[in-house]
């Protein structure tokens, strides 16, 4: 199953989902060396280990919950800092749009 | 006194500093000269900022002074600084200042390490060359020619060119131990959970760790044992099993190393074997014993590595949408803004790797990809289990080869990818490894991985400890001895 | 069943989605203050603000009130349940991914009793923990609408706080069962105080998922979303709107498009919210940075033991005790209410006489004044006091009703004062009611003979005249029977 190919408006798609605004040029490079990537990851695919319990977590003792304890975040001017668009207040988007 | 920062271990110039034979001061002023000469061949920093050096160096001399109060680090431009920019290696990052420290800089700082500055790497600690940081590649000291591997290539090439004492790097896929090899330096991979990773800038959230790149072992165990703790702020973290020790070298008498023969034949260069099989004739003669271990399913680490690493990743660096921090490339509309800026933001490998983890996540493709790259993992982990029931520990060679040169493998990726074949196992099984220096071949340092169950970084310090000391590597390039 | 919705040969099925706010003291996965009405991005920090490096904690308390709250709901709660990145791209999503739960839920499968006339049960699909989005204040002036608005600014005071999700299985058959289910949830979680569930201030949100099939039919047609709104009574009016059209669509011969839809109370009218109906693909996997929350199985046996009374016990124990449906009901579902209540009926030693003035005086007051049953000036220790004057007879009904009043406008008051002050003390004395009666009825020999003729019913004429001759003093009981002696003489 190395034959996988990932057409341009396949390539888009993805792109789409990750918000990635790509050229054409790239469109056209990434759909080679996705296919290319792709068609060696997919040597696993044909692996009959479907009863293979998938492993989610490299240390399962973690401690999994904090105590309810609130304490005073970062100032105003501290977070907005960083903020491409800021007013007073907070962080300014461009409309939503269609 | 002139101080010669060349090949200079942190213990040493913690020596120096509690004998009072120098200041901080003057230790921190001494690796600013340094890198002030060496750093614009070598572009391993991409941050220094001398004022607030030599000032934190100035109140460790204030201080009591204590253990390692005053000695110099860098730390990988992946882990967040308060108040000193942090761009993990990308121009989405670029102009950013962290709100906190990460929890290991916080743990330097209280330790009264001194930081010279934040050290370059691969976009988002995604490459094995440090040749996709968005701010150019770092040179490898060795042989200015060549990279000095990555992601943490930065971190292993300041220690090597004694533009610092020591480094913090992480590891995801064999980031800290590659660079480590190709440097011709110690580095820790630490078990997975024993290190914090809160303020690390995350690329895959369930393979990484921070971890020491060094001069020596011993330096190894002493910065472990400053960030080998939980600090609760990461539910993934649970602190070290025991206390880190710090190593004397010795026989090894008793010690059974495993040995996956079947993995070598996958491409070694000729070099990198010979200098592993040496290392094996050393074990032996200092009393260890060598048995064959089957490792079958790490043939297909590099598949599950590029499944489950750009999964993660592709939702970690979501949050690089020009709204609250960092790049932002203004558009008519929120959509069109986030694609715009995230296309200008991110280089080429990261896309990439955003795309296969995309691709990988996505509906129809979810369980064919990511939930059966996860299986693969539990095979991994298993195999190492079953291998860890009969050997103390495993060895392999770091990385198949030396450091290649500048742009050889640029321009196709899986023969980047395949350079970590060694390492990405470690990380997907979550187990510590340690790379240590294996001798040259053609002139440049091999590394040798020892690998051992969780939690057993003792094992590896001492063991590590050993092979150092019969292998007498100096870690200074040729071209740094005749200039000192 | 009682109080479907049914036209034409059609049936309402309908789903409930409802996202509750928990009361916390911090947020879900970092520890800044959950709190309601602050200034804009006074309650951050990087991990509530997405900062790179940033990782989650899960909030041990907020897991606790989800596992109490599918108790209530006769949830199982499963040993494990895990958290799962949900992936979009939004300014209030500061991550693009919401940390929610996927398929391993805090609660599974349950079922939500709503007792009354037209009883029925309602299947729990799952409850699960998740994050709120962060608040976007839309510049413009266009508050409700998004689309074509200046740009925004976002708030992530919000982002963070902790949010239970509970999903029906489609059983409700009416807008108006929506609504009972709702009312009695809402009221089961507050009992619980597992939040305050106001849904003026978003802690309480529905989303209803609409169809309807033809009666007897056990497929489903196609659904729409019904998002946000924001009372009980436009969710009831909601529904029942978006079922008219749907109806009519059927009707028409015409398909029904799975969309979702935005009611405006305003026109009654809906709106659809996204014109490009773009599939969603959430790429939902594991949440790496945090591990599965387990639950021991002792500790879940002590937590159900410690449910304070919930709703639907406290409606059986009321109806128990000879109180009306109707007003066990309404005691059943409003916390506070129950509480003084319960309070009052202790106090008085009889639920009935305690639910008349709790259902009579109190409830017109507290309406009045706009006001909750813990907050009144009149606590059930000073009306009961005056519910003991009226058991006794020291005073009547006329005289308790304005010494209510008089406990409303002075908090310092007692009853026993203002009868003593005000002289409203009951005239029960047989000489001094006799002389009152002789005079009304000397001053009305008409009426007399009406009486004495077979009129009966000029008794009460009389009755109210001897009380206005009294001052409204007069006790009733003694009054009538004085004036039948009198009359009959």
């Amino acid at each position: 199953m190395s034959d996988v190919e990932l057409t341009p408006d396949e390539v888009r798609h993805v792109a789409a989902l990750a918000r990635l605004g790509l050229a054409d040029a790239e469109v056209e490079r990434l759909g080679r060396e996705l296919t290319s990537i792709l068609g060696h990851v997919n040597t696993i695919a044909q692996l009959p280990i479907a009863d293979v319990p998938p492993t989610k977590h490299a240390n399962p003792h973690g401690d999994a919950l904090r105590p309810d304890e609130a304490r005073p975040g970062a100032a105003r001017a501290e977070a907005l800092a960083n903020a491409p668009d800021p007013t007073a207040e907070g962080f300014r988007v461009p409309p939503i749009g269609a | 006194m002139a101080i010669d920062v060349i090949g200079l271990t942190a213990e040493r110039a913690a020596a120096l500093l509690r004998g009072r034979e120098c200041t901080a001061e003057e230790l921190a002023q001494a690796y600013l000269d340094r890198i002030a000469a060496v750093d614009g061949e070598i572009h391993s920093y991409l941050h220094v900022d001398p004022e607030r050096t030599l000032a934190a160096a100035r109140a460790q001399d204030a201080g009591s002074g204590e253990g390692l109060a005053g000695v110099p680090i860098a730390y990988k431009d992946l882990l967040s600084t308060r108040g000193v920019p942090t761009t993990a290696g990308s121009r989405i990052l670029e102009g950013f200042v962290p709100i906190e420290d990460a929890d290991v800089v916080r743990w330097g700082d209280e330790a009264g390490l001194v930081s010279l500055g934040k050290t370059n790497l691969d976009e988002f600690a995604m490459g094995s060359s440090t040749e996709h940081s968005a701010y150019g590649p770092t040179r490898n000291p060795w042989d200015t020619a060549r990279v000095p591997g990555g992601s943490s290539g930065g971190s292993a090439a300041v220690v090597a060119a004694g533009c610092a004492p020591w480094a913090l790097g992480t590891d995801t896929g064999g980031s800290i131990r590659q660079p480590a090899a190709f440097c011709g330096l110690v580095g820790l991979m630490p078990t997975y959970g024993s290190v914090s990773r809160f303020g690390v800038v995350a690329f895959a959230c369930s393979l990484e760790q921070v971890g020491p790149m060094t001069l020596t072992v011993r330096d190894a165990a002493l910065l472990q044992q400053v960030i080998a703790r939980d600090s609760g702020r990461d539910a993934t973290c649970t602190g070290p099993r025991e206390p880190i020790a710090v190593p004397e070298p010795g026989r090894l008498d008793g010690v059974t190393f495993g040995v996956p023969r079947a993995e070598l034949e996958a491409g070694v260069e000729e070099g990198v074997r010979a200098r592993f099989d040496e290392s094996l004739a050393i074990a032996v003669s200092l009393g260890a014993r060598l048995v064959d271990v089957e490792l079958p399913y790490a043939r297909h680490g590099l598949a599950a590595y590029y499944v489950i690493a750009p999964a993660e990743a592709s939702a970690n660096l979501s949050r690089f949408d020009g709204v609250r921090y960092g790049l932002r490339v203004d558009a008519p509309d929120v959509r069109a803004m986030y694609e715009a800026t995230r296309d200008a933001g991110f280089g080429a490998e990261v896309k990439r790797r955003i795309m296969i983890g995309t691709y990988a996540l996505s509906a129809g493709y979810h369980d064919a990809y990511y939930v059966q790259a996860q299986r693969v993992r539990t095979l991994i982990r298993r195999d190492f289990d079953a291998a860890f029931a009969g050997v103390d520990a495993i060895l392999l060679p770091t990385a198949p080869t030396v450091a290649f040169p500048i742009g050889a493998r640029l321009d196709d990726p899986l023969a980047m990818y395949a350079n970590d074949i060694f390492t990405l196992p470690v990380n997907l099984a979550g187990i510590p490894a340690l790379s240590v220096p294996n001798g040259l071949s053609e002139g440049l340092p091999t590394g040798l991985q020892i690998i051992g169950p969780a939690h057993a970084e003792n094992l590896l310090l001492r063991l590590g400890a050993a092979f150092e000391a019969e292998h007498a590597f100096d870690p200074v390039p040729p071209a740094l001895r005749s200039a000192s | 069943m009682s109080g479907a919705w049914q036209r034409d040969g059609y049936e309402a099925v309908i789903g409930l989605e409802i996202h509750v706010q928990l009361d916390t003291a911090s947020k879900m996965f970092c520890a800044c203050p959950n709190r309601y009405g602050d200034e804009p991005n006074t309650n951050v920090c990087m991990v509530c603000l997405a900062h790179p490096g940033a990782l989650p904690v899960a909030n041990a308390e907020a897991v606790r009130q989800s596992a109490r709250v599918g108790l209530a709901l006769g949830c199982r709660i499963p040993d494990t349940s895990e958290f799962s990145r949900k992936q979009y791209f939004y300014p209030d999503s500061p991550k693009a991914y919401q940390i929610s739960q996927y398929d391993q839920p805090l609660c599974a499968e349950g079922s939500f009793h709503v007792p009354g006339e037209g009883a029925f049960t309602v299947g729990i699909t799952r409850a699960h923990l998740e994050e709120d989005a962060a608040k976007m204040i839309h510049a413009g002036g266009d508050a409700g609408r998004i689309q074509g608005s200046a740009g925004s600014v976002v708030d992530f005071n919000r982002a963070g706080t902790p949010l239970l999700e509970i999903v029906t299985e489609p059983d409700l058959r009416s807008p108006e069962q929506a609504r009972r289910f709702l009312t009695l949830l809402r009221a089961t979680v507050v009992a619980i105080g597992a939040s305050d569930c106001d849904m003026e201030k978003g802690s309480l949100r529905a989303d209803a998922n609409v169809s309807i099939r033809p009666i007897g039919s056990e497929g489903y047609g196609t659904k729409t979303e019904l998002k946000n709104m924001n009372s009980f009574r436009f969710l009831e009016r909601g529904i029942e709107a978006e079922l008219e059209r749907q109806l009519g669509l059927v009707l028409a011969g015409e398909e029904v498009r799975q969309e979702t839809l935005h009611f405006d109370p305003a026109t009654g009218g809906l709106t659809s919210l996204r014109s490009k109906e773009e599939a969603h693909d959430y790429r939902y996997f594991p949440e790496p940075d945090l591990l599965p929350v387990t639950q021991d199985p002792d500790a879940l046996a002590a937590l159900a033991g410690q449910l304070p009374e919930l709703p639907v016990a406290r409606f059986a124990r009321l109806t128990g005790t000879g109180l009306p449906e109707a007003t066990a009901l309404l005691l059943a579902t409003e916390p506070e209410l129950a509480a003084y209540y319960d309070d009052l009926a202790e106090r008085v030693g009889d639920p009935k006489v305690a639910a008349n003035w709790v259902m009579g005086e109190l409830q017109a007051h507290l309406n009045a004044a706009g006001i909750a049953a813990d907050a009144s000036p009149v606590t059930p220790e000073r009306l009961a006091g005056l519910v003991a004057l009226v058991v006794e007879g020291a005073i009547n009904q006329t005289s308790a009703k304005e010494v209510f009043q008089a406990l409303v406008e002075d908090p310092t008051a007692t009853a026993a004062g203002v009868v003593e002050a005000r002289g409203l003390a009951q005239m029960g004395d047989a000489d001094e009611l006799g002389a009152i009666v002789d005079g009304v009825l000397a001053a009305h020999p008409d009426e007399v003979a009406a009486f004495k003729g077979g009129r009966e019913q000029v008794i009460g004429f009389l009755v109210g005249q001897c009380m206005k001759a009294s001052g409204g003093r007069a006790d009733a009981k003694a009054l009538q029977a004085l004036l039948r002696e009198r009359l009959s003489a």
